[in-house]
This record gives structure tokens, sequence and C-alpha cells, in this order.
């Protein structure tokens, strides 16, 4: 009997287990909770993106209105007559100085700029860096420890004595001065990211092409630079957005006629003279922005990688 | 690696020759440019250039006339304000924004996109549009006051007094997202079973946080530190569009009274003084940090 009813509540015991097993995960009681916190998560995380969001959209919705609509509306407002006007003005008409041929001027001048900046800048770190890791000599860590330290050092105090030496070489004001500071004050960082990444290729591949016999430029070009693109996108991204979105070199080292967009951005929507045309400023501000922000939109983790990269080191 | 070759060359000079000759670029940019460059500019700090350096040595002169400048105290004030409210919010922001997203949440990738895509932009963007929202008589005031608070006051662009945090919210907004990405990864890098094991003793999530997970994340802690200070130090576009160092000169920071000095006031000399006390700063920031990463490393 005793015997019978101990397995008898061993049995039952053992079926409201069973019960508490298969009814427990679908009880509501934590499923309450996991929303309200849920809701407070994205409702913090929304909150966050809208203020990150919110001068994007002011940017467009601006640079759509008429000029008497922003004077009548608020910023945040949608505009009611969508015009494009301000877009084209900005492009091909608004003013610096005596030029009156838009940021068009400016936009060419940066490419100018930055496309022999990015190719010869990463072509320059790229060797630096390979010859870091895999062709290490006498003092090479030191020059690069040097090289590492020298990035935390403000530009201001090295700008004029580049000054100096451009001047000496005659290339002071010219699109070869500004790609060589460019290059300059690219190379710390990445060298950085090319030698780290070429010393975690396998060191095998560099000594079964040194023993076929293969030398310097070799291993160079056939070797570690189609085993390393993904780390060339990168610097290339890096790059473009650093180089597009300079402002003080593009001051520093070029001539008027020769301002990068940034410059000639700041020239139109700062200068004193005229009436303020706020539709334009913002279209003008959206077009500056533009390539940086079609590179980030596209490159999508790409881009995390690069910073992260050039953030993080080791 | 391949320079341990023992075959007993003649000259030391010539071995891995390539090597030393693609080195040169680097080699001449750590040793003339950031070496030189710097000992160049602190040494003819102490001259009385003016349109060009003259090595006419003046002793403390420049440096007496820097730090008796009005203008000069008025910059150092604000890149001290802008600076360690910069630190703070940012870290904060960025490390609760971190902490959020990696709570396992859906859209994750949307949200970072959000977070980030400022950094793509530049100062100069950053601080023309932020100078658009403060409008004061279209952006922020202007709509607030529209809606019946008709003498609520929030002009940080022409307000002498609060100036400085109207670029410190650009700032903000433009950097944190970078700052939240650096301590995403920091958090990714922690083991799961420190959770599992904070949870099973019962510990509070926050206090998880507080005290297991951010002493955990020192080191991303001091990179991102670095980074923020490398940064702020140099702040110059941002003011440069927002407010072009005005209402008078109450936005003023060091960046910009060392251009203005060499390029526009044609007093070399006082720029100089002005960007090696900025490059004093930096070493105070750096020097610590390098001693303890690469002091601390070679010892252990």
């Amino acid at each position: 009997m005793a015997d019978v009813s101990t397995l008898n509540t061993a049995a039952i015991g053992n079926d409201a287990a069973r019960n508490r097993l298969s009814a427990g995960p679908r009880g509501k009681k934590p499923k309450k909770t996991l929303s309200r916190r849920n809701i407070m998560l994205y409702g913090i995380l929304g909150l966050a993106a809208l203020y990150y969001l919110l001068p994007l959209y002011v940017m467009v919705v601006t640079s759509l209105k008429g000029m008497p609509e922003i004077r009548l509306g608020n910023i945040f407002s949608p505009p009611v007559e969508i015009t494009f006007e301000p877009w084209v003005k900005a492009w091909a008409q608004a003013c610096t100085g005596l030029n009156c041929d838009g940021l068009s001027r400016g936009f060419w001048n940066s490419v100018q700029i930055m496309v022999p900046s990015v190719i010869v800048s990463i072509f320059v770190a790229s060797v630096s860096g390979y010859s870091l890791a895999n062709w290490r000599f006498k003092g090479s860590e030191l020059f690069f420890s040097i090289l590492i330290i020298g990035a935390f050092i403000p530009y201001q105090v090295m700008i004029y004595p580049i000054v100096i030496i451009l001047r000496e070489m005659g290339v002071y004001g010219t699109l070869t001065g500004l790609i060589i500071v460019h290059t300059i004050f690219g190379m710390p960082i990445l060298t950085l990211l090319f030698r780290n990444y070429f010393a975690s290729l396998p060191e095998e591949l560099f000594k079964a092409a040194r023993i076929d016999g293969a030398g310097f430029w070799q291993i160079y070009g056939r070797i570690m630079l189609p085993m390393s693109l993904p780390i060339f996108v990168v610097a290339m991204i890096l790059q473009v957005t650093g180089i597009w979105n300079d402002f003080l070199f593009g001051v520093v080292f070029t001539r008027p006629d020769t301002y990068p967009m940034t410059v000639q951005l700041n020239n139109i929507v700062n200068s004193v003279q005229g009436v303020k045309e706020y539709n334009v400023n913002m279209a003008a501000t959206l077009l500056t922005g533009a390539v940086p922000l079609i590179v980030y939109f596209v490159s999508g983790r790409l881009f995390v990688r690069g910073i992260a990269a050039g953030a993080v080191k080791g | 690696m391949a320079q341990s070759t023992p075959s007993a060359r003649p000259n030391q000079l010539f071995r891995n020759l390539n090597s030393k000759i693609a080195s040169i670029p680097m080699i001449f940019v750590a040793l003339v440019i950031f070496l030189g460059g710097s000992i160049w500019t602190i040494v003819y700090s102490f001259t009385n250039s003016r349109l060009l350096p003259r090595a006419n040595f003046v002793g403390f002169d420049q440096y007496e006339r820097l730090w008796a400048s009005s203008r000069w105290i008025i910059s150092i004030q604000n890149l001290a304000i802008y600076g360690i409210l910069s630190l703070i919010f940012s870290l904060v922001v960025g490390f609760v924004l971190a902490a959020l997203m990696d709570q396992k949440i859906r859209f994750e990738n949307v949200f970072r996109t959000i977070f980030l895509y400022p950094f793509a932009l530049s100062f100069i963007v950053t601080g023309l549009v932020w100078q658009w929202i403060l409008n004061p008589d279209f952006g922020i005031q202007g709509i607030v006051r529209s809606l019946g608070w008709e003498t609520f006051e929030f002009n940080p662009i022409y307000d002498a007094d609060i100036v400085i945090y109207g670029i410190l919210i650009a700032g903000l907004w433009q950097g944190t997202g970078l700052v939240m990405c650096l301590m995403l990864a920091g958090l990714r890098g922690i083991d799961e079973d420190i959770w599992k094991a904070a949870r099973v003793d019962g510990i509070p999530m926050w206090r998880t946080y507080i005290f297991i997970v951010i002493p955990m994340m020192r080191p991303v802690f001091i990179t991102t530190l670095v980074i923020i200070g490398a940064g702020i130090v140099k702040l110059y576009d941002l003011v440069v569009a927002q407010t072009s160092g005005g209402p008078g000169n109450a936005s003023e920071v060091p960046a910009k009274y060392v251009y203005d000095y060499m390029f526009q006031a044609q007093n070399l000399g006082q720029g100089f003084a002005a960007s090696t006390m900025m490059l004093v700063t930096v070493a105070i920031i750096i020097i610590p940090w390098a001693y303890l990463e690469f002091g601390g490393r070679k010892r252990g």
C-alpha cells in the first residue's frame, strides 16, 4: 500500500513536473516583463535615432522649400511646394567672392584632389607597412613608433614647417603640394593598418616566395597585393571620406581657385554679403555631404571596420 | 624574419636595400615632418618672427604675450569646457547606446547605421547644419516661441554665454556614433559566461555593468579616451563653420588662434607659441597613456 501510494505520488509528481515543463515556457508572466523591457529599450533607441536623424531631415526639407516658405514656417515642417531650384542654384550659381559658378567648381576641385591623394597615400603607406611587416631592418620599428606618436601631434604644430618645405620644392599652393600633405598625414594610420594586416598573413607564403627567388617588389605585387584586397578597400574608404572632409589643409595649402568643396561650402554659407538663402545653403551642405554619405551607405560594415581599424590598435 | 640571413655581406647598409628604399617616405615623414617639424616650431616659438620666420630669439616673450591675451584665455576656457563635457557625454551616451544595442535587439544594423552616419560627414557640414537648426529666428528657439512661450531663450549661436554648448551639441551629434561603435566592439569581446555567472549570483544588470563589465573594458575605454582627447585638441573646422569664433570671440578655440595668427595676422611667433602650447596639452594626455600602454607591456 505504502509502496503503491508513494509510487503514485511520485507518478503524480512526475506528471505535474512534466505539465509544468510543457506549460512553463508558455506562461504569460515572463513574456509580459520582457515586452515592457522591450518598450523601454526600443523607446530609448528610437528617441536617440530621432536625434541623429533630425539634422538630415532638416537639411533635406529646407533644401526643397522656397525662401518665402522658410520665412513663414518652421524648419521641421515638410515643404508645401517642392522646388529643386535651391539645388540647381547651389550647384551652378552660388557665389564665393567674385566667382558665381556654384559648388560645382569645388566639387571638381575636390575630385581632382581626392583621386590622386587616395592613390598615392595608399600606395606609399602599403609599401611602408609591407616593409615593416616582412622586411624589418635595424631601426624600422623606431621610425614606426615616431610615426604613430606623430599621429597625435596637432596639425597646427607641423603646418608651417610643411609650408616652408613645399615652398622650397616649389609646389606650395599647387595640387601636388596638397597631395603630398594628404599623403603625409594619412601615413600613420594607414601604415599601421597595412603593417598589422600583412603581419597577420601566413608567413609560409612569404618564405615560399623567397625560396622561389622573388624579391621585394615581386612579393608585394604578386602575393601581398592580391591577398589584401579587403584591407585596401578599408583604406580607400578611410581616405576617401577623410580627404573629402578635410578643411584645414584645403585652406592652408591651396589657392582660392582650387579650394576643395568643404572650403567653398563654408565660404558660400558664411559669406557676409547678400541675403541669406537658407535653402540654397542647405542644398549646398547636402551636396558636400553626399559623397561621404554615399560611401558610408554603400560600404556599410566595411566602413565600421575601417574606423575600428583606425581607432583600435593591434 | 627575412633579414636573418647569416651570410656576411660586406656592407650593413646595403642589406635589405629595397626595403630601405621603400621606407624612405616613412622615415622622411617620421623624422623630418613629425619630429623635425615639431622641433622647428618649438624653436621658432622663442623668436619674434612676424611675416617670415626669423631666428631672432626673444626668450619667453611670445608666451608671456600669449597668456596675457584675453582671446587665448577664452580659447583655453572654451576648449576645457568643450573637452570635459564632450568626454563625459560621449563616453556616457556612447556606452549606454552600446549597452542597449547589445541586448540582442532587432534592426541592430539599422540603428547602427543611423547612429554612425554623422561620423561620415565633415565638421563643416555638421557645423552648418546645427547653425541652421539653432538659428534663433527659424530654429528651435523660434519654434518654441511660436508655440506660445514668447520669452523662451535658447540661442547658442549669438549668445556669448552659451555659444560653446551649441558647438558641443553639434560635436556630440557627429562623434558619439564612433564611441558607440568602439564600446559595442568592447562589449562583444566580453565572455558570455560572465553574464551567466552574474545572473546566477542574482546581481542586477546595472551592477554587473558598473562593477564587472566596465572594469573589464578598461583598454577600450582608454583607447576611446585617447581618440576623443586627440580629436578635441584639434577642434577647429566645427567652430569655423558654426560660429566663426563669434559672437565677438566667445567661441574661439586654440587651433583657430594658431591658424589666425600664422596665416592672417602675420604674427608667426605668436602662432608658434600657441601651437607649442597645444603640443604640450597633447603631451599631457598622451604620455601617461603611452607609458601605461607600452611601458607596462615591456616590463610585464
